[in-house]
């Protein structure tokens, strides 16, 4: 029994920490976000170089064949400053491969997202807030060997910057994974209020591919699926959680009024501590539940749920607080502890709001 | 990370529930000599006192052992191990870090032995959570301290032998602190007089202890004279982990799934109202952070790192769901959920109307909401006392 880090996990941590000090920094991840889709070859080259795109990749596929759990470390840590790198779309196109992909495909492009060199997006539902295969509303019309696809996916992590694309859709009563290169579709931004998360519109004009790249998506991959966003997002929401505290709490030690630092006024420092019961909550839970994508897959769905469904209003909230505890300062946009909360507005839906998974709590739970 | 167990583990584990198996009947078969004989047997087994050395008569148990044992035992609902709670929680270890060899023998033998039974006399009817500025006075006198003054909610007063005391022996200091010294005072002592106090739930578990010229010798002193404030603290701070507890909250929260799908809300089934699903799982989701918040605890502990506050954040998972869960029961219950004895419309024996009247046993018995709060942010996150 150990419920804690190795120190291989440990340095993997510093390292990222290291990353996001001195070349993602705050400023950097403004500028990306407002003015190139959230990405920089540059810095995408420093990821890969330092192995985080290969980390749950095979050996044999040019990746370091790790677990979620360490995949976890670097989420965190990059949720932590806003990175808006496409990793966890990478990571995702990653796992979707290896559940859904032939021997071929994953020797074919495994490889090239392990070194970066291929940015890859993974789109599964299209309906804003459902959960289900009936979400899926792509088309694709299979006929000689070759699928038609007719219609959009409006929901695209990272559609600006990614070559490739694996877009759900249903083909008859089944749905796949169509693979697809960004010139076989029209991309148009999307603009969200959280723009270190950056998500386009694909739109799918008579799109003829052959029905080697339309990935059989069985419906329990496509729960897997599911669950692994959804770990990947709450990894995420621990480190911005995390640092939305300490920038409110480090403002509370400073900011005085009537003669005190606020932090001394129980209204503030009680609202501190319960925010820190909450991100210390969620984040047992999300590694038990990253734990469980490796090591007790039948555990994952309720394991995962508890800890979305717990971080998604507790995060939520905790972005407004930060937010309310700053006084106006918060409301200006050159204060970062803004982008908190927008970023915790867009963690709420994603991979299933807390209604979804605390449904499904109850209903693994025996109601 | 790993949630396996050692063979050596998993054979002790078995061990536990062998031995439950074999000497914790149901209920409604034990008689009347059943809690003696369950108590001599876990000492013979060496699980009271289970992590203290062996030098004191512990086993040396290692953490992850106790949290298997506090496990089984939970899961069985089996009766405690000793009949001093407080002795096995706070004053053996007390006497065991400060106390002299004198001490250590005449006290920590009968704690195990569940021979005495122990209650703490902190709080007084001024001072409760400022326990710091408490004013009950010890003076000396020779060999002696003479003790003036008064305890109250001191819990098992009534029916214990022993009591650990905080009193005031110095009232000029600069810190409050300071001047603080703690007595092992026996409850028969001359002058002492205890009156319990009925709760709201009907019950007479606390009572006022006052003490008029009560004479206890020095060699009853526990550490120095001055020095009871850190003597009880780090008594205190001997955090156990909360596995056990968590264990009973699942435990808790199974009985109360079983009373959504047996109820209806509206005429309706309660299991398919949305509201009510909603707030089950939402139970389950602080009751399994509570449970890997301990596991990533615990796991510190093991790895030698200090615990700082953090169990103060189980504790207000705990406090919340102590109040709620009830709470719920006797709401989803309607009329019937107000019934305290059975009769054909009580629930489960009136068990939770009865319960949502006792949270304050954990809610204010061990440190308010409030007090947990100031302790996270002051502690953990630097934030300036209030
Ligand atoms: C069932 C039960 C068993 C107990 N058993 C024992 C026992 O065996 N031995 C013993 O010594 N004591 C015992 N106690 C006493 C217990 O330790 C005290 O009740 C507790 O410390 C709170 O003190 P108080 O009741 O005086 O409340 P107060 O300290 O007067 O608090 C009243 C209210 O004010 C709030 N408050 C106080 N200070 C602050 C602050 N700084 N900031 C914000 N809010 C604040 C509290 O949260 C609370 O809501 C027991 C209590 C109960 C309920």
């Amino acid at each position: 029994m150990n419920f804690g880090f190795t120190e291989e996990q440990e340095l993997l941590r510093d390292q990222v920490r290291r990353f996001m000090r001195e070349a993602c920094t705050m400023q950097k991840v403004r500028v990306l976000a407002k003015e190139q889709h959230g990405f920089d070859a540059e810095l995408w080259k420093q990821v890969a170089d330092l192995g985080w795109l290969g980390l749950i990749t095979p050996e044999q596929y040019g990746g370091s064949g790790l677990k979620w759990i360490d995949l976890t470390v670097v989420l965190e840590e990059t949720g932590r400053g806003l990175s808006p790198l496409p990793i966890a779309s990478q990571i995702l196109s990653t796992a979707a491969i290896l559940k859904t992909g032939s021997a071929s495909h994953k020797s074919d492009w495994l490889p090239a997202m392990a070194d970066g060199s291929a940015i890859c997006s993974l789109a599964l539902y299209d309906d804003p807030n459902w959960i289900h295969p009936d979400a899926i509303q792509l088309e694709g019309i299979e006929a000689d060997g070759q699928v038609v696809l007719n219609g959009a996916k409006p929901f695209v992590a990272d559609a600006m910057c990614a070559d490739y694309f694996l877009l759900a859709c249903k083909v008859g009563d089944a749905t796949h994974l169509a693979a697809l290169h960004k010139d076989q579709v029209k991309i148009t931004p999307q603009v969200p209020m959280d723009l270190t998360k950056p998500m386009g519109r694909v739109v799918l004009d008579n799109v003829t591919v052959d029905a080697e790249f339309v990935l059989p998506l069985a419906r329990a991959d496509l729960a897997f699926l599911t669950d692994c966003g959804a770990v990947a997002v709450t990894a995420e929401m621990v480190g911005a959680a995390e640092q939305t505290l300490a920038i409110t709490s480090d403002y509370a030690k400073e900011r005085r009024q009537f003669g005190k630092p606020i932090g001394q006024y129980q209204g503030v420092k009680h609202r501190l501590a319960d925010i820190y019961v909450d991100v210390e909550s969620f984040k047992s839970l999300l590694y038990y539940a990253a734990w469980t994508v490796d090591d007790a897959p039948d555990e994952l769905p309720r394991a995962v749920s508890l800890a979305k469904g717990y971080a998604s209003d507790a995060f939520a909230r905790i972005g407004i607080d930060g937010v309310g505890l700053h006084g106006a300062i918060g409301f200006t946009a050159e204060y970062d502890i803004q982008l908190y909360l927008k970023r915790s507005k867009w963690a709420r839906p994603m991979f299933g709001d807390s209604d979804y998974h605390l449904d499904r709590v109850a209903t693994l739970g025996g109601l | 990370m790993d949630f396996e167990y050692t063979p050596e583990e998993e054979s002790f584990r078995a061990e536990v529930r062998d031995f439950i198996e074999e000497n914790l009947p149901a209920k409604d078969q034990r008689g009347p000599n059943f809690l003696a004989t369950w108590l001599e047997k876990v000492r013979a087994k060496g699980w009271v006192g289970f992590s203290w050395p062996k030098e004191y008569g512990g086993s040396d148990g290692g953490l992850i052992e106790q949290t298997i044992l506090r496990e089984e035992m939970a899961l069985a609902k089996a009766p405690p191990l000793g009949a001093s709670f407080m002795g096995l929680a706070w004053v053996g270890p007390g006497i065991m870090q400060y106390g002299t060899d004198a001490q250590k023998k005449r006290f920590i033998p009968d704690i195990l032995d569940s021979k005495v039974t122990w209650c703490t006399g902190y709080s007084e009817p001024n001072h409760g959570s400022d326990l710091a500025s408490i004013q009950c006075k010890a003076e000396r006198d020779g060999d002696y301290y003479v003790i003036n003054g008064q305890k109250t909610w001191t819990t098992g007063a009534p029916w214990s032998q022993w009591i650990i005391l905080l009193t005031r022996t110095q009232f000029d200091v600069a810190v409050k602190h300071d001047g603080i010294t703690c007595l092992l005072v026996p409850m028969d002592a001359a002058g002492i007089e205890v009156r319990s106090i009925e709760n709201m739930a009907g019950d007479r578990h606390f009572a006022e202890v006052f003490f008029t010229d009560v004479r206890v010798p020095v060699e009853n002193r526990l550490g120095a004279e001055g020095e009871g404030w850190k003597v009880t603290v780090s008594a205190l701070a001997n955090e156990r982990s909360s596995i056990g507890e968590v264990t009973q909250m699942f435990e808790k929260l199974d009985t109360l799934k079983a009373l959504v799908n047996s109820s209806t809300k509206q005429g309706k089934p309660a299991n398919q109202d949305p509201a009510v699903r909603r707030r089950i799982a939402v139970f389950e989701t602080k009751i399994a952070a509570m449970k890997y918040n301990g596991l990533r605890y615990l796991t510190k502990q093991i790895k030698g790192e200090p615990l700082t506050s953090e169990t103060s954040v189980n504790k207000l998972h705990r406090a919340s769901l102590e109040i709620e869960m009830d709470d719920f029961a006797v709401e989803l219950t309607g009329q019937s959920g107000l019934l305290l004895k059975g009769s054909e419309t009580t629930v489960d024996g009136g068990s939770w109307a009865k319960s949502s009247l006792n949270w304050p046993n954990v809610v204010i018995g061990g440190g308010t909401p409030n007090i947990q709060r100031n302790i996270i942010a002051e502690r953990i996150l630097g934030q300036p006392k209030d």
